[in-house]
């Protein structure tokens, strides 16, 4: 089956004041795939990412999903499209239960289908990340694994096209860890997924391909086990 | 949801109950209270549940009281249409103001609230010879009927505001717990994840802004039409902190706390200024023989001292903290 392009980005710059966070000249994601992308503290991941959902928008470059040019569109209709992001630091409603929480991006999901019900696939969405009991208690009461669990099922309560992951298992104990891999890899089989990680375990595991970024460029792209014998890599990231 | 709807409708006959029961002297206060707190409901849709703060909201309240009562008093309308008038005069004012002061945040949106209600109030002062600024204007009591009721008989008048207050505490309970309200609340918990989630928060905003300004602008008309009076002193600074203050006492972002927060504060200022305040300028002139004139009207000190244990103490109002302690479910 050849690769159909789904996200990409072409000569995609972010400047903050002098400092050139971002600085990607091609980058293309394709359907179905699990990416991740990788690199040092301040490599610009976060950034790139976010230029890519709309959080911000970029100095220079063009964005586009499945053939069209989104680069100018506000980060809500992206959601509207299918491009979900779930963030890095924990961004739940505190106050409200965990069926709130995910009843707002089904109901969402629900609205642009034209129809549907709520209910169920907010409840759905718990299901599968395991938290379906909790479901009437307060998010902010929970343990920290339980919260980034929760950001991921409020990521798939939008029925995502592609689901981009920042940093999912940090602060994840391992044996959450091991299900966290398991999720992911049922989650894939229909929607793309683009992953922010730096627990290298977690990124062999699951990643069919890796972006390294280093400084805002693209050091390095390719198969798990190239990025791994790169000797580029080794040096600026891996350790040497 | 059925807790809900037997709690609302439980409080609205009680308000029924109490009519034939008041003393005449609480009886007219309690049909200025429902009228005010039917301005606090507008308020906590915007505060209380969206998060967002207004230091202007006697402009729309203004908008509807002029809106109204400019009509009758010139143009010779009768009062029904006039009051029509006056909503959509605080529903047009709150688009414009809404699609204008929504593009900023937090003190951004305080300060640009509390300048257009600036600039309101001096238009109208401006406009002196319309509506006679400070002074005001009466509207006389032969036009103030509709339907042939009496607006100014005191039974009559307690029912259409207990009518107008049920009116807009029903459509603000079944929005909150609306699909629409839930957006709004998750608005005012993190509204950068409300976009991501796919929602514009923009537009959520406006709404909740254009129906707080609607329920403050019927408020408004409505104290025109039953009270008989119009004057600049109700689009002032004092009328955009005041919901602020009911609310911020009953509990902000529940349904009930408006007017439990207007009832509190109606009355914590009528005991001030009639009883504490008084007493406490004769006490002073009494034991150290100290005169002070000032003493006996200064409620608004007592006012103030109440408000900032308040904020120390329960910034989440009384039935927040019902809320957090007792009852879990109240809307």
């Amino acid at each position: 089956m050849a690769a159909v392009a789904q996200l990409s980005a072409t000569g995609l710059v972010k400047d903050f004041g002098g400092l050139r966070a971002v600085d990607v000249s091609a980058f293309t994601l394709n359907e179905g795939e699990i990416r991740a992308v990788i690199g040092p503290n301040g490599a610009g991941k976060t950034t790139f990412v976010s230029l890519l959902c709309g959080r911000f928008p970029p100095s220079a470059g063009r964005i586009e999903f499945e053939e069209r040019d989104i680069t100018a569109m506000p980060a809500h209709e992206r959601v509207a499209l299918g491009i979900a992001y779930t963030f890095q630091i924990t961004s739940i409603f505190g106050n409200l239960s965990l069926y709130d929480n995910v009843a707002l991006p089904a109901q969402r999901r629900v609205m642009l289908d034209g129809g549907g019900a709520v209910r169920e696939r907010a409840m759905g969405a718990l299901e599968r990340v395991g938290l379906a009991d909790r479901a009437q208690e307060i998010a902010g009461a929970q343990s920290y694994g339980h919260q980034r669990l929760l950001e991921v099922a409020m990521g798939l309560a939008l029925g995502p096209k592609v689901l981009i992951l920042d940093e999912p298992t940090q602060g994840l104990a391992d044996s959450e860890i091991d299900e966290f891999i398991a999720l992911i890899q049922d989650v894939a089989r229909e929607t793309t997924i683009l992953l922010i990680e730096h627990n290298m375990p977690v990124v062999m595991a699951l990643a069919e391909q890796i972006t390294v970024l280093d400084q805002g460029r693209v050091l390095a792209e390719g198969t798990p086990e190239a990025i791994r014998a790169d000797a580029a890599v080794q040096a600026a990231y891996l350790g040497g | 949801m059925i807790k809900s709807i037997l709690l609302h409708g439980a409080v609205i006959a009680l308000l029924i109950v109490l009519e034939p029961v008041l003393s005449e002297y609480h009886h007219g206060n309690l049909a200025r209270i429902l009228v005010l707190a039917t301005y606090a409901v507008g308020y906590n849709i915007l505060f209380g549940y969206t998060g967002l703060l207004s230091l202007g909201h006697a402009m729309f309240f203004a908008a509807g009281m002029y809106g109204c009562a400019l009509m009758v008093r010139l143009a010779e309308w009768s009062v029904g249409p006039a009051f029509l008038f006056g909503v959509v005069c605080a529903l047009v004012a709150g688009l414009v103001v809404g699609m204008l002061a929504l593009r900023t945040i937090g003190v951004g949106f305080m300060i640009v609230t509390l300048m257009f209600a600036e600039a309101a109030h001096l238009t109208i002062a401006y406009y002196n010879e319309y509506t006679r600024g400070d002074e005001g204007f009466t509207i006389p009591q032969a036009v103030r009927t509709v339907a042939g009721l009496d607006l100014s008989d005191t039974t009559t008048r307690y029912f259409a505001a207990l009518v107008l207050f049920s009116v807009c505490l029903i459509g603000s309970a079944a929005l909150v717990q609306s699909r629409a309200g839930r957006v709004l609340v998750a608005i005012r918990e993190n509204e950068d994840r409300v976009r991501m989630l796919g929602f514009n928060p923009f537009r959520y905003k406006l709404l909740a802004l254009v129906l707080s300004a609607v329920m403050a602008g019927a408020a408004g008309a409505a104290y025109a039409v039953l009270f008989g009076y119009a004057g600049s002193t109700f689009a002032s600074v004092q009328y955009s902190i005041f919901p602020l203050l009911w609310v911020l006492l009953g509990g902000p972002g529940t349904t009930l706390g408006p007017l439990l927060g207007t009832v509190l504060m109606f009355y914590l200022v009528d005991y001030a200024s009639g009883t504490v305040m008084p007493g406490l300028a004769a006490f002073v002139e009494g034991s150290f023989g100290i005169e002070a004139p000032g003493l006996a009207s200064a409620y608004l000190l007592l006012v103030g001292i109440a408000l900032v244990l308040l904020v120390l103490f329960a910034p989440r109002g009384v039935l927040g903290v019902v809320r957090a302690r007792v009852m879990p479910w109240l809307p």
